[in-house]
C-alpha cells in the first residue's frame, strides 16, 4: 500500500493519473465515479480503500477544482444529500468493516440513495421518544420492525435508510434505543407521498409492518443507538450550515436582481426593508467564511450550531420580503400541481414558492428553538430546564 | 426532512480575500491590554472617574499608549509608530469596548492619527511622531456624529493670515487633547489644545467627554490644503467608522458574557433564572448576533487592514450591523439583570450610554446602509 497523498501536488498528480486512466469522455459517467472512489479521490479525508486517502479535509477542494476543470461528471451532492451529509459519516464512525465495503462506494458515486427513518408521528423535537419498535427474532437473530415513520425526504427513490427503534421499551427513553440500516425495498416497506404547503410532495410517510432486518445490517452495539443517531445529527447541521456562498448569494440574489430591474415597484420602506437583510445576508457570509476559516486553521468554533439558525431566519424574512416587493404578482403562483421531485429547487421557482418552502427551514434538520437550546446550554453553559422523563422507562412515559 | 443546500448564484460584486482570525500576534496584543485594563480600569473606577466630570485617566493612557505602544500602531516605523495595522488596531478597540475604557484611543490613535498618514506633509510629519511616541494626544476638532461619505461642515473659516475664527460641538475627547486638528475652509490646521475655548458639554455617554470647541482668531499649523484636508479626514472617518465596530463588539461581548454569568447564579422561583427558555433563547440570539459581529468587524479590520477595495461596502456593512448589536447586548443586559440593571452602582448603564452613542457615533446604521445601497447598486425609489 502506498503512503497517504496529503498534499496538494500529490492530490492533482492522482488526479491527472485517474483522468489518463479513465478520460471523462470517454467514459460511462457511473464508470468514471466508481474509478475516481478507487482512486480515493471521493472524500480525501476518508481511509484508503474507502473512497479517501485520509488526507486532510479542506484539500478536497484542490481535487474537486481539478476535475471540475477537466469536464470530469459529478455525483450530485443535491440528490444524494442525506447519504452524503448523514449516513456515510455515521457508517465510517460505527460501522463494521464489512458494512462500509458494503455501503460507502454505491453511495458516494449515487447508485443507491438513502433516506432517514428517525421522526415519527409522536417523536419530532422529542426524537428519543420514537415508539417504533424493533423484536429480535429468536433462532434467526433477524428483527422484525413494526411503526410509523414521517418528514422522509427522498423516501421514495431511496434504496436504503438509516433507522432507528426502541429494542427495549423497559429502559428511559434515551437507552433501548438501536440503529439500523434498512432496505428500503424489503416486504412491508410503504412510503406514502406527503404533501406539502408548497404544492409538492418533496418528502414521505413511511409505513413499516413486520420489517425484516437482519442483525448484520445493525449500526451499533444494542440499545446504543441514541449516541449513533446523534452523529447523524450533528452531521446534519454541520451540513446545513457549512456551505459556502458568494456575496449576495443565496436566497438576497432574486430579491435584489427584482429590485435593480424593475424600478417601478420600489417603495422606500420595502428599501428599508431590503438593505436591513441585504447587510444580514451579508454578515451570515461573513460568518459562515470566518467558521470555515476557524475549521480550517484547526480551532472549530461553536459558530456553526448557529449558522442554520441565522440562515433559516433571513430566508423566511427575505422571501417573504420578495412576494411583497412583486406586487401584483406576489399574489400569483406558479403552479399547484402535486409532483415528487428528486431533490429540492429552492430558487429555481416563483418567490411565492421560495416563500413557503423557506417555512420549512426552522423545522427541518432541528427547529429553531431546539437549536436555541442547544446554544443556549452547550455554548452559553446555560442550565437545562427542569425534566422529568430523564430516568422513566419509556413504556411509562405519558404519550 | 433535509435542508436544501444553497443556491448560488455569481457574485455581483468583486470580493475580496479576507482573514477573518486573529494572529498570535494580535492574541499578545489583545492579552497585555486586557491585563492592563484589568488591572488599572475596572467598572468601579471609571465610574468613579466619571462622576468627577473628568473620565480620562491619563496615568493609563500612558500606560497603554507608551508602554504598549498602542498610540502609534497605524503609524508606519519610520514615523515613529510600530508599523501595525487595523486589524491591531480592531483588537486594542475590542478590549477597549469591553472595559468601555475612558481613554482617546478612537479618536486620538485612530481619526488623528490617520487624518495625519492623509496629509502626507513634512508638516504633519513631526505631529504624528509625537502622537505616535504617545506623549501628544491629539483630537480631531469635529463632530463625533460626522460620518463617512457625508459632506464635510464648514464651521472654521480663516478669517485672515491664518486666523481661525469657528466652533464645533460634540467634539469628543477635546479635553484630553493637546493639539485640535481643525478642518477649515483654507486647509487642516494643527492648534494647540490651549489657543482654543473648550465648554464642556453632558456626555450621554460618561467615558466619552464631548466638547464644543470655539476659536476665536486662533492659530495653528498649517498641515495641508484644501482638498487633501478633505481628503484624509474623509479617509479617517472611513477608518474610525470601520474600527468602531470592533469597539461595540467588545461592548457587546461583555454585556453578554456579564447576563450570561448573571442568569446562571440568579434564582428565582427555586431554579437559576437563564433555565427558564424564554432567557436561553434571547441569550442564544444575542450570542448569535455577537458572533456574526465579530466576523463583521474582522472583515471590516482586515479590508482597511488590506486596503482591499471593496473596504468602503466592507465598513458600511460592519457598521450597519455592529452598531445595533452593541445596543442590543446592552439593552438585554439591562433587562436581564433586572432592577439591578437599573442602578447606579451596577456598570450595566455605562455600557448601555455607551453602546447608545457609539450608534450615533461616525454616522448612524441607517446612514451606513445608504451607503450600502451606494456601493451594492439598490438605488432609493
Amino acid at each position: 500500500m502506498t503512503a497517504a497523498a496529503t498534499t496538494a501536488e500529490e492530490l492533482r498528480a492522482r488526479v491527472r493519473d485517474l483522468l489518463a486512466a479513465h478520460p471523462p469522455r470517454d467514459t460511462a459517467r457511473t464508470d468514471f465515479l466508481r474509478a475516481r472512489f478507487d482512486a480515493g479521490l471521493a472524500w480525501v479525508h476518508y481511509p484508503e480503500g474507502l473512497g479517501g486517502l485520509g488526507a486532510p479535509r479542506t484539500l478536497q477542494a484542490v481535487v474537486d477544482a481539478e476535475l471540475e476543470a477537466a469536464g470530469a461528471p459529478g455525483n450530485d451532492p443535491r440528490r444524494i444529500g442525506i447519504g452524503l451529509g448523514m449516513a456515510a459519516p455515521t457508517i465510517l464512525a460505527y460501522g463494521t468493516e464489512e458494512q462500509k465495503n458494503r455501503f460507502l462506494r454505491p453511495l458516494w458515486v449515487g447508485e443507491e440513495v438513502w433516506c432517514q427513518l428517525f421522526s415519527e408521528p409522536g417523536a419530532g423535537s422529542d426524537l428519543a421518544a420514537l415508539g417504533t419498535r424493533a423484536v429480535r427474532e429468536t433462532g434467526s437473530g433477524d428483527w422484525i420492525v413494526d411503526g410509523q415513520k414521517v418528514w422522509t425526504s427522498s423516501a421514495h427513490t431511496a434504496r436504503w435508510a438509516i433507522l432507528i427503534a426502541r429494542t427495549d421499551p423497559g429502559l428511559p427513553k434515551h437507552r433501548g434505543i438501536t440503529y439500523f440500516l434498512c432496505d428500503m425495498h424489503a416486504p412491508g416497506v410503504e412510503v406514502r407521498p406527503l404533501r406539502q404547503i408548497t404544492g409538492e410532495a418533496e418528502f414521505n410517510e413511511v409505513f413499516l409492518t413486520g420489517v425484516r432486518i437482519p442483525d448484520s445490517h445493525r449500526l451499533g452495539a444494542v440499545g446504543e443507538g441514541w449516541a449513533v443517531a446523534r452523529t447523524t445529527l450533528m452531521n446534519e447541521r454541520v451540513s446545513i450550515g457549512g456551505m459556502r456562498i458568494p456575496r449576495e448569494g443565496g436566497m438576497i440574489a432574486p430579491v435584489a436582481a427584482v429590485w435593480r430591474e424593475r424600478p417601478e415597484l420600489r417603495t422606500h420602506a420595502l428599501h428599508q426593508r431590503l438593505l436591513e437583510l441585504w447587510v444580514e445576508a451579508e454578515v451570515a457570509r461573513l460568518t459562515g467564511e470566518r467558521l470555515r476559516q476557524q475549521l480550517a486553521a484547526g480551532q472549530p468554533g461553536p459558530e456553526g450550531s448557529g449558522m442554520k439558525l441565522t440562515f433559516a431566519r433571513l430566508n423566511q424574512e427575505i422571501s417573504g420580503l420578495e412576494v411583497e416587493l412583486l406586487a401584483e404578482e406576489g399574489l400569483l403562483y406558479e403552479d399547484w400541481t402535486m409532483r415528487r421531485p428528486e431533490l429540492v429547487d429552492f430558487t429555481g421557482r416563483d418567490a411565492g414558492y421560495r416563500y413557503l418552502r423557506a417555512k420549512g427551514n426552522s423545522i427541518e434538520g432541528g427547529t429553531s428553538e431546539i437549536l436555541l437550546n442547544i446554544v443556549a446550554e452547550r455554548v452559553l453553559g446555560l442550565p437545562p430546564e427542569p425534566r422529568d422523563d430523564k430516568d422513566l422507562a419509556w413504556k411509562d412515559l405519558s404519550r | 426532512m433535509t435542508a436544501p443546500t444553497a443556491p448560488t448564484t455569481p457574485p455581483t460584486l468583486p470580493t475580496a480575500p479576507t482573514d477573518l482570525l486573529y494572529s498570535g500576534t494580535e492574541e499578545e496584543l489583545r492579552s497585555a491590554v486586557r491585563a492592563l485594563l484589568a488591572d488599572r480600569c475596572d467598572a468601579k473606577s471609571v465610574l468613579a472617574r466619571a462622576e468627577t466630570g473628568r473620565p480620562h485617566d491619563p496615568a493609563l493612557w500612558h500606560t497603554l499608549a507608551v508602554e504598549i505602544g498602542a498610540a502609534g500602531l497605524l503609524v508606519p516605523e519610520k514615523l515613529g509608530g510600530q508599523g501595525a495595522s487595523h486589524r491591531e488596531a480592531a483588537v486594542v478597540l475590542e478590549e477597549l469596548g469591553r472595559a468601555v475604557a475612558p481613554v482617546p484611543y478612537l479618536t486620538g490613535a485612530v481619526l488623528a492619527a490617520e487624518i495625519l498618514l492623509g496629509c502626507d506633509t513634512s508638516e504633519a510629519a513631526p505631529l504624528l511622531r509625537e502622537l505616535a511616541s504617545g506623549h501628544t494626544v491629539c483630537a480631531p476638532a469635529v463632530p463625533l456624529t460626522l460620518a463617512p461619505g457625508a459632506p464635510l461642515p464648514p464651521a472654521v473659516r480663516d478669517s485672515g493670515g491664518g486666523a481661525l475664527t469657528g466652533s464645533v460641538t460634540s467634539v469628543a475627547d477635546a479635553v484630553a487633547a493637546d493639539v485640535l486638528l481643525v478642518l477649515a475652509d483654507t486647509g487642516l490646521y494643527a492648534v494647540p489644545a490651549a489657543s482654543a475655548e473648550l465648554t464642556p458639554q453632558v456626555p450621554l455617554d460618561l467615558t466619552r467627554p464631548l466638547a464644543t470647541v470655539t476659536l476665536r482668531s486662533a492659530t495653528g499649523t498649517r498641515l495641508a490644503d484644501p482638498a487633501t484636508a478633505r481628503a484624509a479626514v474623509a479617509g479617517a472617518l472611513l477608518s474610525g467608522a470601520g474600527l468602531l465596530a470592533s469597539e461595540q463588539l467588545g461592548l457587546a461581548e461583555w454585556c453578554l458574557t456579564e447576563t450570561v454569568g448573571h442568569v446562571r447564579t440568579r434564582h428565582q422561583f427555586n431554579r437559576p433564572v437563564g433555565s427558564f427558555q424564554a432567557l436561553k433563547h434571547r441569550l442564544a440570539r444575542l450570542w448569535l448576533d455577537v458572533a456574526s459581529a465579530r466576523a463583521a468587524a474582522r472583515a471590516a479590520a482586515d479590508a482597511l487592514a488590506t486596503g482591499a477595495p471593496d473596504a468602503p461596502l466592507t465598513v458600511a456593512v460592519a457598521q450597519a450591523y455592529c452598531s445595533g448589536v452593541a445596543v442590543r447586548a446592552a439593552e438585554e443586559c439591562v433587562q436581564l439583570h433586572g432592577g439591578i440593571g437599573m442602578t447606579w452602582e451596577h456598570p450595566a448603564h455605562l455600557y448601555l450610554k455607551r453602546a447608545k452613542a457609539d450608534s450615533l457615533a461616525l454616522g448612524t446604521a441607517g446612514h451606513h446602509r445608504g451607503l450600502v445601497a451606494d456601493f451594492a447598486e439598490l438605488p432609493a425609489p
